[in-house]
């Protein structure tokens, strides 16, 4: 949960979904990025998306995504890691 | 179809306040980029970039002018001032009416733009300066040179993001070539290193906080700067008639678009510029022996840049020479193909490569001689200047040493 009282994985998932054009129920925990078809632009607009939505600010550059220390492997490290913003920033 | 040669260079950018000063300063690896000094930097993630310093407006232009030059104008006039200068010319009768002033800049006066939005959203102000729109509209620094100089033949502003200098240098060049135009001056300005350029640009994360460092393996991003440069583009024969001195020559140009993405680039559209200009400009792969990359830092530019180097020159490839001098003086955006222009001289004349400063480690994915850290004494006979602009829209030119 959020401050709000809002589920963090709900929330998420439903922001990725709308960025890869599927249904929230279509997204499942083990989908990478790639998966989704989300390309870098989606995927900044989603981070975007998350920290409006959660009031935190996510670091990170898309210029080295694999040395982020937000996680983008996959959606369910995605809403860990939001998650842990929320805890840290917003708690 | 006439010959073109450049009998004038000027400009201000972070490395300096003329030609001189910044070709020493790419000569020796000097580094512009620095801590941003700007309103409200506080509130921005990204605080570093390559600004024009020790520069007072009241030093170069009086009150009256002040009120209608945007920083960006300030800027593009400077560098006109000593390119006019170094070409001797004085515009007057057939000459003023066959000469003009293309110019780049992406962004315009986006230093008066945020200065008046803040005014009237934030201050609350019902009321702006009168000349706000003359001051901030993209084609002001054109107009202005083209009244310092009385220049009255084609002239208009190139807006094409981060290539914008070199599609205007590109139609310079072709105005003169085709016998339109006598003389041009061209290249191009930006300034927006304030608070709502760089808030802007945060937001595509796809900036530095720390250093440019293009081709370099732990590279995260691209540096603003800001300036311009400027210089005389002009007919051969009437460069030769007058005993002008001659920079050197400018031999091909080519212009493609990607039709792909609006931000990632395309190695297919970058190659087919290159090749385009090698062929407009009757150049060999063999010929050419520097480039000056687009080299933004990015990890998908530099990465697509140097694919399609590679794709153009083949076994030619590892022969030639490229670097990215934005490591030093940061990303002009619509000025920068303008700026890495001198870069390209100074090889054609003084044989002097500027490096790519701020490389730590190599990159398998830009393998090629990036001229990493050191400036190197090379004599090149040909040299081209790539850039390509977010929208896919990609502008190379060819020289040749004259």
């Amino acid at each position: 949960m959020d401050a709000m009282g809002e589920p963090v994985k709900e929330n998420v998932i439903a922001i990725i979904a709308e960025q890869a054009l599927l249904e929230p129920g279509d997204v499942t925990l083990e989908q990478t990025p790639d998966d989704l078809g989300l390309d870098s632009l989606a995927l900044v607009e989603a981070i975007f998306a998350i920290e409006e939505r959660f009031d935190i600010s996510v670091p990170f550059n898309a210029n080295t995504p694999s040395q982020n220390a937000f996680d983008i492997t996959s959606v369910a490290s995605i809403i860990d890691a939001v998650q842990q913003l929320v805890d840290e920033q917003n708690p | 179809m006439k010959r073109v040669v450049i009998t004038g260079a000027g400009t201000i950018n972070a490395l300096g306040h003329g030609v001189a000063e910044t070709l020493d300063a790419m000569a020796n690896g000097v580094c512009g980029i620095g801590a941003l000094d700007i309103r409200d930097v506080d509130r921005l993630s990204v605080r570093i970039g390559a600004q024009v310093t020790n520069f007072s407006p009241q030093d170069h232009f009086n009150r009256q002018q002040i009120s209608l030059y945007d920083r960006f104008t300030q800027f593009t006039l400077l560098a006109a001032k000593q390119a006019v200068a170094q070409s001797g010319l004085e515009f007057s009768g057939d000459l003023a009416r066959s000469s003009g002033v293309v110019l780049g800049t992406a962004g315009g006066g986006v230093i008066t733009g945020d200065d008046n939005y803040r005014s009237v959203y934030e201050q609350g102000k019902n009321r702006v300066h009168p000349f706000v729109v003359p001051k901030l509209m993209n084609n002001a620094a054109a107009s202005h040179v083209s009244m310092e100089y009385n220049l009255q033949g084609p002239s208009f502003t190139v807006a094409t993001a981060c290539a914008s200098s070199n599609h205007a240098m590109g139609q310079a060049f072709n105005l003169v070539r085709s016998g339109m135009a006598t003389t041009m001056l061209t290249g191009g300005s930006e300034a927006m290193l304030c608070f709502g350029g760089i808030k802007a640009w945060e937001g595509l994360r796809v900036m530095s906080k720390d250093a440019c460092r293009p081709f370099s393996a732990d590279r995260d991003g691209m540096v603003q700067g800001e300036g311009a440069a400027v210089f005389v583009f002009e007919d051969y024969e009437h460069a030769r008639a007058r005993g002008a001195e001659i920079l050197c020559e400018v031999v091909g140009f080519a212009m493609t678009s990607d039709a792909a993405d609006i931000v990632m680039p395309s190695k297919q559209g970058a190659a087919r510029a290159i090749q385009g200009a090698m062929r407009d400009g009757a150049i060999n792969p063999a010929d050419v022996g520097y480039i000056n990359a687009h080299g933004t830092g990015t990890l998908a530019n530099d990465k697509i840049e140097c694919a399609a180097v590679a794709d153009v020159f083949g076994g030619h490839t590892d022969a030639l020479m490229m670097s990215s001098t934005k490591s030093m003086h940061g990303h002009l955006i619509g000025g920068t193909g303008a700026v890495e222009l001198l870069a390209c001289i100074m090889a054609l004349r003084d044989g002097i490569i500027a490096p790519t400063i701020g490389h730590r480690q190599a990159d398998p994915d830009c393998a090629l001689d990036i001229v990493a850290n050191q400036a190197r004494e090379t004599p090149v006979g040909t040299v081209l200047s790539n850039a390509f602009a977010f929208g896919g829209l990609n502008a190379v030119l060819g020289l040749r040493k004259f």
